[in-house]
């Protein structure tokens, strides 16, 4: 159990920058999620903190310790691979064994930890097979098996779910969940799907082009998006972007779909004219049959998904819109009269930073 | 639906037909082929049964003679040397030699092999690229190219007539480096990965991981490399002129005099049927290895 520091971490291959400088400060204990698109340099970051790239600047601290420039086996971690690089010719037992045979531990020590550990991941029965012979969910749990059994100071998983189908995906994300919790182990998790990242964190990294574009809690991630990248990347269907501009002097924005509408929070810095981006979450979309405030939506697309319904239209004005709506709805060629209640928008700069409401201006 | 008509029959009957001309030529081209590959086969077993004589006289038996075992002993213990022969060298003993000779260059080429492959392949070192080139390189450069500087060396280095000057010219190998280059290749990087985070060092991992993952590889490239040090002719016949070292692929040609000398065909045939078990008796046990090897990616 450890904290985990890094400070001014920067990556160069060749003329690639692709990491610009990462900062971040893990508590003891903590389960952070590193998500973000491919090519983002997530799993640089997660490979740096292994020791298995060094950083081109900067330091990774664990435990207050610097291990910058340590190899990964002395760094005391374990890591966790996407297609588990379990040694195939190696029983499950060797493969989770391997490691503390190394290190020279007692095998009367080897043989308790490792019976413990497959107690816990309920694998006490395959100890004798080859990883062939097993499922992809059965690797999973000895591919975390092995990284248990090491009693390592960090966890590192790298994409861990992503070979399993999508039922195994939930019920082992909800697993590595409750091994970490009761372990206590402080965790990097590496992932580039946005649902496994806000049910797994205690916080996310949202890495965005070798940056974090935003260090938070899931819900402070989902409800207050540091730009658009992070307001477009987490939830689904994405959020909606819709041009605007400033007016009444900061008070209201004027959509270019029409309607001009007062903040619902107060007031933005900012010129009257000058351009913002209103971003609106689709299941924050009113359907209004009675027309109230109502913009009309020309329906292009209905994804019918039981519960509700997914709509894919057209404002005045040309730009799409989606909305999520609680009933079965719409069809191809309608109208649909939808309200986009300011109170549920994010307001972003034209640089696409957040822009957050000024002290509330007296009316 | 509609019935079946006269028509619909004689088509379906012609079909069979010519389903059935086409079986029969293919196990015609393959009976052939069988015996093409066969036949010398069978004129050397079976002249290894005759008495020194038959074939003397010119004839060429298609059926067992009743000298066989007479014949097999004087070539296993003598070499045939009580009659007529040049040579006088035991077939056991130039067994033994060839035997000594084709596990040694296998096991060496192998074993130098592997380590290259596994130096090109998981370390970057300055002049990598240039060392697995020149490597590379020597492959179109056979024995036989380089055989007069070869033998230079050898002179000078007093290896002649001895079993290190017989093998050592013939271990390094390029194509067995290349080979184990491609399956190192194919390894996962993550395996290298989850390795250094266990803490194996290169030679561990070599042993622990690369070692038992290319079993199958080393099965299949030591037949391949038996067979190839076993019918080493040319460096054995320059490299050896000492009769205690004669291998049985020169000897058996030294058996057969020249000028107006009566040759023991019928030892000599027996020696080459004694020559073949050996190459034959690897292939048989390592048969389900050497195919797995060259088949499967084990993944």
């Amino acid at each position: 159990m450890a904290t985990l520091t890094l400070s001014a971490v920067k990556k160069q291959f060749g003329a690639t920058q692709v990491l610009h400088g990462i900062d971040l400060d893990v508590a003891d204990g903590e389960m952070i999620v590193v998500v973000g698109a491919s090519g983002c340099g997530k799993s640089t970051l997660l490979r740096i903190v292994a020791g298995l790239e060094t950083p081109s600047s900067g330091a990774v601290l664990i435990d207050g310790r610097d291990v910058t420039r340590l190899e990964p086996a002395d760094r005391d971690i374990a890591m966790v691979f996407q297609n588990y690089a379990l040694y195939p010719h190696m029983s499950v037992f060797d493969n989770m064994a391997y490691g503390l045979r190394i290190r020279g531990m007692p095998t009367a020590e080897i043989r308790r930890r490792v019976g413990e550990a497959a107690e816990m991941l309920e694998i006490s029965q395959l100890l004798d097979r080859k990883p062939r012979q097993l499922s992809g969910g059965q690797r999973q749990r000895v591919a975390m098996g092995r990284a248990v059994v090491r009693e390592p100071k960090l966890f590192l998983f790298d994409e861990p779910l992503s070979n399993l189908d999508a039922k195994l995906r939930v019920q082992m994300r909800a697993e590595i969940r409750r091994l970490q919790k009761r372990l206590g182990v402080t965790s990097l998790f590496v992932t580039h799907d946005q649902v496994e990242a806000m049910t797994l964190g205690d916080r996310l990294v949202v890495m965005h082009q070798g940056r974090a574009a935003q260090v938070a809690s899931p819900m402070e991630v989902w409800g207050t998006p540091a730009d658009t990248y992070v307001a477009g990347f987490i939830g689904s269907p994405a959020m909606n972007f819709l041009a605007a501009s400033i007016s009444d002097a900061g008070r209201s924005a004027s959509l270019k779909a029409g309607p001009t509408l007062p903040f619902a929070d107060g007031a933005r810095a900012g010129a009257d004219g000058s351009t913002i981006t209103i971003g609106i979450r689709p299941e924050h979309v009113e359907h209004r049959p009675d027309g109230a405030d109502a913009l009309p939506l020309a329906v292009e697309l209905v994804e019918p998904l039981g519960s509700e319904t997914v709509i894919h239209g057209r404002l005045p004005g040309g730009e799409s819109l989606v909305a999520r709506l609680p009933i079965a709805a719409g069809h191809i060629g309608e109208t649909l009269p939808v309200r986009l209640p300011p109170e549920a928008w994010h307001v972003f700069s034209a640089e696409g930073v957040r822009l957050p409401a000024r002290a509330a201006v007296p009316a | 639906m509609r019935d079946t008509t006269a028509e619909d029959l004689a088509l379906a009957r012609a079909t069979e037909r010519r389903q059935a001309r086409s079986r029969w030529l293919a196990h015609a081209v393959l009976g052939l082929g069988v015996l093409v590959f066969a036949f010398p086969i069978w004129i050397t077993l079976v002249g290894s049964t005759h008495d020194v004589n038959t074939i003397g006289r010119g004839d060429v038996p298609l059926w067992f003679g009743g000298e066989a075992v007479a014949n097999y002993v004087s070539a296993w213990l003598t070499g045939g040397a009580q009659t007529r022969t040049t040579l006088g060298v035991p077939v056991w003993l130039m067994l033994w030699n060839s035997l000594n000779m084709a596990v040694l260059i296998a096991v060496g080429k192998i074993a130098i092999s592997l380590l290259s492959a596994y130096a090109v392949v998981f370390f970057s070192f300055p002049g990598r690229m240039v060392c697995f080139w020149l490597i590379f390189i020597t492959l179109m450069l056979p024995v036989e190219v380089r055989i007069i500087p070869t033998f230079e060396v050898m002179v000078n280095l007093q290896l002649t007539n001895s079993m290190a000057g017989l093998v050592i010219p013939l271990v390094a190998s390029a194509t067995a480096t290349l080979l184990f280059r491609q399956f190192f290749l194919t390894i996962p990087d993550e395996y290298v990965e989850a390795a250094k985070i266990d803490g194996a060092g290169p030679l561990r991992f070599f042993k622990d991981v690369v070692l038992p993952l290319s079993v199958t590889n080393i099965a299949a490239l030591f037949v391949i490399l038996f067979i190839y040090g076993w019918n080493q002719y040319l460096w054995p016949l320059l490299i050896v002129s000492d009769k205690d070292l004669e291998t049985v692929v020169v000897g058996m040609t030294k058996m057969i005099g020249s000028g107006d000398q009566q040759n023991e065909w019928n030892v000599i045939m027996a020696t080459a049927v004694l020559a073949m078990l050996p190459p034959v008796a690897v292939v048989i046990l390592m048969q389900r290895w050497f195919v797995k090897g060259l088949t499967e990616t084990e993944k």
